[in-house]
């Protein structure tokens, strides 16, 4: 499952539906459910990754995870372009291999393996989301966004359920974060690899974006 | 090791990935109009910071029938968090901030206080 699911949410929740009797078509569809959110990590990285052949963008979507897509995009925008071997490490040697790994190691070792949340490791995945989320603000909407788009999660999350609140919120926090002001649309932000002025260059023009030294650009609001 | 689970772990795996690739695949970005490109730039933000709310201030718990206890949570995690942000934002520096996070839980629950 590891392996050819690759998605950690939807496996716990799975062996709890399993091992509370739910039928294979209730697991499968609530995994669809759970896994929903790969739609919107898959369109926020297609402009950087539209020129790639159709079999490796077909490749590069299995590996497909909250933490690749954190650590690519926050890596995309640094640099100012689709940098693939920065794709490959986040989706495979930081993520793939060591959630194989440590499958393997709790299938092997079962309860001898200390519980984390004794070290606060616990605390990892929100601490390095919510960190990736602060390297990707480079302006008011951007905040507006990220902070909408946290709370939504958050309300939607205790009323519904928490795989709703996380598509709710990273759906409606970016419509938050257009209507605050911001640089007028058709203007390029100064640090974006997208030169929104001509859609012409979207794609292939992130090869030859600001900023590919990865120097600090200015934030939209100074 | 029983496999008998293998065949749902395909069809998990089939529903899925079309999430993970349609964009990737079908998406036609230099037709998309730039209020499109805009949005889709604020879609990582969001994310994010949604991912990082609901995974600290939102507990679930998988009952022995499998249904799933959702419940508001506050503990050691909200100042942790909020640190690690801190730290990012001021010293850019993401590994600082998640072991300050993950230091502060420890050290909280060794005092019994989360």
């Amino acid at each position: 499952m590891s392996i050819i699911v690759f998605g950690g949410a939807a496996q716990f929740a799975a062996v709890g539906y399993v091992m509370g009797g739910f039928s294979w078509a209730g697991v499968v569809l609530l995994t669809a459910f759970l896994n929903a959110r790969h739609l919107l990590y898959s369109a926020a990285l297609a402009p950087y990754l539209a020129d790639r052949p159709r079999p490796m963008r077909a490749a590069m979507a299995h590996f497909l995870t909250d933490e690749a897509f954190a650590l690519a995009i926050t890596h995309f925008r640094r640099v100012g372009r689709a940098d693939l071997w920065g794709y490959w490490f986040a989706a495979i040697v930081t993520t793939f291999i060591p959630w194989n790994l440590a499958t393997l190691a709790g299938v092997a070792l079962g309860g001898a393996v200390p519980d984390p949340s004794v070290f606060g490791l616990d605390v990892v995945f929100p601490a390095a989301m919510g960190g990736l989320a602060v390297a990707l603000v480079s302006g008011r909407r951007e905040v507006v966004a990220a902070i909408s788009g946290a709370v939504l999660a958050v309300a939607i999350s205790l009323a519904w359920d928490p795989a709703a609140g996380i598509v709710a919120g990273g759906l409606l926090g970016p419509l938050l974060g257009l209507a605050a002001p911001g640089r007028p649309l058709g203007r390029a932000y100064p640090e974006s690899p997208l030169p929104l002025a001509d859609p012409e260059f979207a794609g292939r023009a992130l090869e030859a974006g600001e900023g590919a030294d990865g120097s600090e650009r200015p934030r939209d609001d100074e | 090791m029983s496999l008998e689970l293998i065949p749902l772990a395909v069809l998990m795996g089939l529903v899925t990935y079309p999430s993970r690739a349609v964009p990737l695949l079908v998406s036609r970005v230099e037709r998309m109009p730039p209020l499109a490109l805009a949005y889709l730039r604020l879609v990582g933000p969001a994310v994010l910071a949604a991912l990082a709310a609901a995974n600290t201030v939102v507990r679930v718990e998988t009952l022995a029938d499998g249904t799933r206890d959702v419940s508001f949570h506050v503990g050691p995690e909200w100042p942790a968090v909020a640190l690690c942000l801190a730290l990012v934002a001021w010293r850019r520096n993401l590994l600082l901030g998640i072991v300050a996070a993950v230091a502060v839980v420890a050290l909280a629950r060794a005092l019994s206080l989360g």
